[in-house]
């Protein structure tokens, strides 16, 4: 028996509660009574104080790159998903573009078998819409979808037919697989590699207009409108995109929406000194760009928060900044840089959690991201309250490619529990 | 004495007001050595310059060279092919590599935008960006403030038009930011797929139209057609653009009579700018590179020369 007692519960259905006790027996939450009530008997109860403490569902990261197999240099199962158990989170969804990337039934069991024998974080591994992630024949659902994947998604690679992608709706609603939509017009981005305005015309660097985003965007969401279909954006970045997705949800349409927390914690001006680990894909966008996303987190158009975690390992990044990666790591600052928003007033506290555990999950058709009795004891203990500088060694990932580093954080988590036992606890 | 409190030359955003005419002062003192019969004295003898050209240029880097020799610094060259760069070293290593070897400046060419302030931020060594991507050349602004000086007088208070592609000129860049500074108004024209967005944050004014653009100017400087970083679909063809962009005798009547022309080179002959006007007494185009070296001669010796180690030490630990 665990008796984590005097923290405040978190819980994205049920609000916040104050000051309650959780009781978990072989993994699963079976009392949440409240102070001072749970009376303990017996000497086999281990016993964790949560005080000041928030407690919440264990959150789950939709939108990760755990670059194995093929880059293994940048991030490996392993790392990722200890970082993973750091960063809050128990759960996380990688991206197919690894090498080979993952479009077949072999390499979506290899990733589990990985994630298993590493003992971390669970991975829902996404597999990609077509073939070699190339555009045009699409892959196996049926035999992904048995052998676990969760969704599909070509990101990194927008699907440029919009014939193709049309497909992957109506296939993949048929299948129970979510398809996640990397928005982005290649031919209209080009060989940019920053946000297109007022900074890259001043620092001298091609610009990747917002426009590429939406045009895409607005695709996906003619395509739900046509099939019917669900459709995903990801790492929605412009004020465009924000009302596309809205007038989309107003309209009732199948479209639901992530943005990271670059989106809504950095513009473009964090490149001004060449910072490659600010660069990212789709690229740091204006100011207006990021009151935009704050608006659409607060009022419920963008339904979760990923990191899009990126590693890239200084090979990619140490180096001119038209030649380095797209990319930069989350798993560990997502949380935070969330909370910020908290105490900014954009978000309520369990609309904040909510982001980052229960709606992600609903959306790829997962259980979790709530705490009831009869809750798999999948959770995280939060310190809201601590003030650190984000520092290179604090970084579990393979890759240390973020522009946070450095940088003062408030909130961190403390411990992740998986099934009722500790999984990770940090050093402080 | 004023001072150069700079490591690094690495565009002309960093530069204030002062920092700037004392580079042309400077320049003004060192323009006579060129004319001499002996063309060299001493000042830099003993310190080691880095020519390290990752991208084409037979002028810059010849400029440079003549520069750094005329003050009798030791120079030493290295280019892309034969560098271990295409043998896969990063910028990052080569710089490294090079600190080595302790020179006192490397003058840096790159295709990418902000390469020198990447070396910068690696050596020890003070870095001049002699051109980095489409981002800044410095050291041709200065000179083209340095011409416009000697034949206007002043800076402040002229109306300047900067005709041509804008979105992929370095040279632009940073022309409208020291031209600026120093109290010049500065007007850009060009094809309007050529004008990036957000000009206005150089504080320029954009008339789309050339013959509108050069209108009562005292400066018109025309860019060069970079056919090697034309991507695709900015511009028809050269007879178009040469058609309705190009300066000739007659679109430049609208300027002011004493207007003169400049041109960073190489020109592209019949395209950018007639022939005639190219070799007309208003073309200032061979000044320019007879400036070019006093300029840099300037900058070198700010950097590295006189007394400078105090203020580079304090910049360093600074930074």
């Amino acid at each position: 028996m665990l008796w984590i007692k005097n923290g405040q519960l978190v819980d994205p259905v049920q609000g916040v509660i104050e000051q309650v006790d959780l009781i978990i027996e072989e993994g699963v939450v079976t009392h949440l009574p409240p102070r001072g009530v749970f009376k303990p008997e017996g000497d086999q109860i281990e016993v964790i104080d949560a005080a000041g403490k928030m407690i919440v569902p264990g959150l789950l990261d939709m939108h990760v790159h755990l670059r194995e197999p093929g880059f293994e240099y940048k991030e490996t199962i392993a790392t990722g998903t200890l970082a993973a158990l750091a960063g809050g989170f128990t759960g996380l969804a990688c991206m197919p573009n690894t090498a080979p990337p993952n479009d077949c039934r072999a390499v979506t069991e290899f990733i589990l078998k990985k994630a298993e024998m590493a003992g971390f974080a669970k991975v829902y591994p996404i597999a990609a819409i077509s073939v070699g992630q190339k555009g045009e024949v699409l892959t196996e659902f049926g035999d992904l979808k048995e052998a676990g994947a969760v969704a599909v998604s070509d990101d990194g690679f927008p699907v440029a037919s919009s014939e193709l992608m049309r497909r992957a709706l109506e296939y993949g609603r048929y299948h129970g697989l979510m398809v996640i939509s990397h928005s982005e017009d290649r031919t209209l981005s080009g060989d940019g590699v920053m946000h297109e305005g007022v900074v890259s015309t001043r620092i001298g660097l091609a610009g990747i207009p917002d426009a590429a985003e939406d045009i895409m965007v607005y695709r996906e969401i003619s395509l739900a409108r046509l099939t019917g279909c669900p459709v995903h954006i990801a790492h929605v970045s412009t004020a465009n995109s924000v009302e596309l997705i809205r007038r989309a949800k107003e309209e009732n349409l199948p479209v639901t929406a992530e943005t990271a927390p670059h989106y809504f914690s950095l513009d473009h001006n964090a490149l001004r000194g060449y910072d490659t680990n600010a660069k990212v894909n789709p690229p740091l966008r204006a100011l207006k760009d990021v009151s935009a996303i704050k608006r659409g987190l607060a009022d419920g158009v963008i339904d979760a928060i990923a990191s899009d975690h990126a590693p890239h390992s200084i090979l990619e990044k140490e180096i001119e900044f038209d030649k380095a990666a797209f990319g930069l790591i989350g798993l560990q600052t997502t949380l935070p840089l969330t909370l910020a928003l908290v105490r900014e007033g954009v978000l309520g506290l369990p609309e904040a959690i909510a982001k980052l555990s229960l709606r992600p999950s609903r959306i790829l058709g997962l259980e979790g991201g709530q705490l009831k009795v009869g809750s798999i004891a999948d959770l995280a203990v939060i310190d809201p309250d601590i003030e650190y500088e984000f520092k290179a060694a604090d970084v579990l990932s393979k890759s240390k490619n973020s522009p946070f580093i450095g940088k003062v954080l408030k909130g961190r988590n403390d411990l992740t529990l998986m099934g009722g036992k500790v999984v990770w606890r940090s050093m402080s | 004495m004023r001072k150069f409190n700079h490591k690094d030359l690495l565009g002309m955003g960093q530069l204030s007001v002062d920092d700037i005419q004392l580079i042309l002062d400077t320049a003004d003192s060192f323009k006579d050595i060129s004319s001499r019969e002996i063309k060299k004295v001493p000042t830099l003898r003993g310190k080691s310059i880095v020519n390290f050209f990752y991208e084409a240029s037979t002028r810059t880097r010849t400029s440079f060279e003549v520069a750094a020799k005329r003050l009798s610094a030791d120079t030493f060259s290295l280019s892309a092919s034969t560098s271990s760069m295409v043998k896969g070293e990063t910028l990052i290593d080569t710089g490294r590599n090079l600190q080595a070897m302790s020179p006192d400046v490397i003058v840096i060419r790159h295709s990418s935008s902000g390469a020198p302030h990447l070396l910068a931020k690696g050596v020890k060594a003070c870095v001049v960006n002699a051109g980095d991507g489409i981002n800044e050349h410095p050291t041709q602004a200065l000179l083209d403030l340095y011409t416009i000086r000697e034949r206007k007088g002043r800076i402040r208070g002229l109306n300047i038009a900067i005709i041509g592609d804008i979105a992929h000129s370095r040279v632009a860049r940073s022309n409208m930011i020291g031209l600026t500074k120093m109290g010049a108004r500065v007007t850009i024209g060009g094809p309007p797929t050529m004008i990036p967005l957000g000009m206005e944050a150089f504080g320029v004014e954009v008339v789309p139209d050339p013959r509108e653009a050069i209108g009562d100017k005292d400066v018109v400087m025309m860019l060069r057609i970079q056919l090697e970083r034309q991507r695709r679909t900015l511009f028809p063809s050269l007879r178009e653009y040469s058609a309705a962009f190009g300066l000739d005798s007659e679109a430049l009547k609208s300027a002011k009579p004493d207007c003169v022309i400049m041109h960073p080179g190489p020109i592209n002959r019949g395209v950018e700018i007639s022939s005639e006007l190219a070799d007309s007494p208003a073309s200032l185009i061979l000044d320019q590179v007879a400036n070019g070296v006093a300029v840099r001669m300037a900058i070198l010796y700010l950097l590295i020369g006189g007394s400078k180690a105090d203020a580079v030490d304090k910049e360093r630990a600074a930074g």
